[in-house]
């Protein structure tokens, strides 16, 4: 038996008359508002469901909770499911994504001396034009001999980390090898530009809005822009829940849609900066909540490409294809199965959306090409390579 | 049979548990115990130190950086594998439930790394409960006082004695099925509002 069976086969049965408990992780960030306002509001409750939210520091410990079934459903970043059950960087783990929390929310944010040497070769708002600004602004520098300047994301298995790559690949640059990539918590990111060790940064709201109250960081842009909005983060489950504990699956995924829906009402916007900012939650000044939720990061409805909430196998054929694109996912074949079963939408259509469900758009659009096409990932990535630019300062 | 010459990093911010771990680690042979008690420039120094285990508090922050610095970075001179071996899920479970997280270089065989593991498992157990009962200590401590206080007050205006007074105090407790430090408590308070 495995490890979560046992856990799982422990607990009383859902039709006792008392609640379902269930434990669910989240990172503080502002897109775990639904799962707050689901147990705040009392739209889990009148689902008979009783949330046990529990913070996490890490991406790693909200995966390995998830994995081991200390937690039941995670707030989780959406490669991460595909990089679950491909083991990478951990266990072979069958977790699926049944139900998208939100799409956009990140942006790239830059330290005052960067965002003005990028201003001053044109700059501009759209992602291509502040690219190419940026590519100017790294080869002067590594032509003169400079080190090679360091962005950070939040987790390698990150859409930051895939946007920010998507960016810089785009503008001409080598993610590799033009740039020094490295993670840094969101916690310590305020830190880390003030130092000047890390002088941009792709990270979730509301961490830009912060470093930017805090002057040291300037945002460049949201990184919505890089490709048709998608899924940013996803509520983590393992397959073993779903199928052991249907009813208390289904109740989790109606209190979610109902949530979400709440935290996209404009009318509950005060309250919801307030539940954000509590210091169990996200801990920061509502001001700082409130500015990044105008940034937008979109919770529930229709979004580009039918219901936001609704997972497709487009979004995560998508995030496989960066994986393997970058090295990150070695066999494509399993990579891209795993992603077509990971963002399935077949439990969200049994639980939410039965007659919303439409014929899914099979594509993805980035900011400054052709269309993706998720029925032949291959073809894209034969167009793609990981590399586009010869060394520039020679091997390293 | 203890291999003295694997170099072990742990990073902890918490340094008493960090203390206890590397003495404990001294003492089961491992003489290349480094510690690091900040994250600031986490990525270089773990460079420069190049560990073969590193272990490290669950409720750090940084464990993100090392998944970048062990999973896809190429500056990285060696592929490390968390938590021993992949398949080992019982190590696993014990690691993240005391709260460690265990990182090994590819390569190193589970039976010299295992020893390592169990040993910082339970220093971490342990520290966790020096500390749970150091909180109950402090606790005990505070309710004795409190108790101290409502027996002084019910004394001086009762006009009884300490023994009544505790009497007192424990069979309201029992009526009220509260606990006796609770009790106390609505006598001080009380005595406090009403001057």
């Amino acid at each position: 038996m495995t490890p979560e069976a046992a856990l799982d086969l422990v607990r009383p049965a859902p039709d006792d008359g008392r609640p379902e408990r269930l434990r669910i992780g989240f990172i503080p960030l502002v897109d775990c508002a639904p799962l707050v306002v689901a147990r705040a509001g009392g739209f889990a409750a009148r689902e008979g469901l009783e949330l046990d939210l529990v913070r996490e520091t890490s991406w790693a410990n909200i995966r390995d909770r998830l994995v081991l079934g200390h937690f039941d459903a995670a707030h989780m970043l959406a490669p991460m499911a595909v990089a679950a059950r491909l083991g990478l960087g951990h266990l072979v783990s069958p977790v699926v994504a049944p139900f998208v929390i939100d799409h956009g929310g990140n942006s790239i944010v830059a330290t005052p001396r960067l965002a003005e040497a990028i201003a001053a070769r044109g700059g501009g708002d759209d992602p291509a034009a502040i690219g190419a600004a940026l590519a100017e602004v790294v080869r002067a520098r590594l032509a003169r001999g400079e080190e090679p300047p360091t962005f950070a994301t939040v987790h390698p298995f990150s859409c930051h980390n895939y946007q920010l790559r998507y960016w810089l690949a785009a503008a001409g640059l080598d993610p590799d090898r033009d740039v020094r990539l490295v993670v840094v918590p969101p916690p310590y990111m305020v830190d880390a530009m003030t130092s000047g060790m890390v002088e941009a940064a792709c990270v979730g709201a509301p961490w830009p809005e912060l470093a930017a109250a805090a002057g040291v960081g300037c945002i460049l842009m949201s990184t919505a822009a890089t490709w048709t909005p998608g899924p940013e983060k996803v509520l983590g489950v393992r397959e073993a829940f779903i199928e052991r504990r249907p009813h208390s699956f289904a109740a989790l995924m109606r209190c979610l849609d109902r949530a979400a829906a709440w935290v996209e009402d404009p009318a509950n916007r005060d309250d919801l900066v307030r539940l954000l900012a509590d210091e169990a939650v996200i801990g920061v000044e509502a001001a700082v909540i409130a500015a990044a939720l105008a940034e937008g990061p979109r919770f529930h409805g229709a979004g580009p490409v039918g219901p936001i909430n609704r997972p497709r196998p487009a979004d995560g054929l998508w995030l496989a294809t960066q994986m393997v694109r970058w090295g990150h996912a070695r066999a494509p074949e399993r990579a891209f199965e795993a992603a077509q079963i990971a963002f399935s939408p077949t439990a969200w259509d049994a639980t939410i959306g039965a007659e919303a469900a439409v014929a899914t758009s099979m594509t993805v659009m980035p900011f400054d090409g052709a269309a993706f096409d998720g029925a032949d990932p291959e073809a894209w990535l034969a167009t793609h390579p990981a590399t586009r630019t010869g060394p520039i300062f020679g091997e390293s | 049979m203890v291999d003295r010459s694997l170099t072990i990093l742990v990073i902890d911010e918490n340094p008493v548990r960090a203390a206890i771990l590397e003495d404990g680690l001294r003492d089961s042979g491992y003489t290349t115990v480094v510690r690091l008690d900040t994250t600031h420039e986490l990525l270089r120094r773990i460079w420069q130190i190049d560990p073969d285990v590193i272990l490290m508090d669950l409720a750090n922050p940084s464990r993100d950086v090392l998944e970048q610095m062990f999973q896809v970075s190429r500056t990285v001179k060696r592929p490390i594998a968390m938590f021993v071996d992949q398949s080992d899920t019982a190590m696993i479970e014990a690691s993240v439930d005391a709260g460690v997280s265990a990182y090994i270089v590819d390569g190193l065989r589970k039976e010299r790394v295992k020893p390592i593991v169990d040993m910082t498992v339970s220093r971490f157990n342990a520290f966790d409960r020096l500390a749970r009962e150091l909180d109950q200590a402090r606790t005990e401590l505070a309710e004795r006082k409190l108790i101290e206080r409502a027996k002084g007050i019910l004394m001086k205006s009762r006009g009884i004695g300490e023994e009544e007074a505790y009497a007192l105090l424990r069979k309201t407790a029992m009526n009220e099925k509260k606990k006796l430090s609770e009790i106390a408590q609505s006598v001080v308070t009380a005595a406090q509002l009403l001057g």
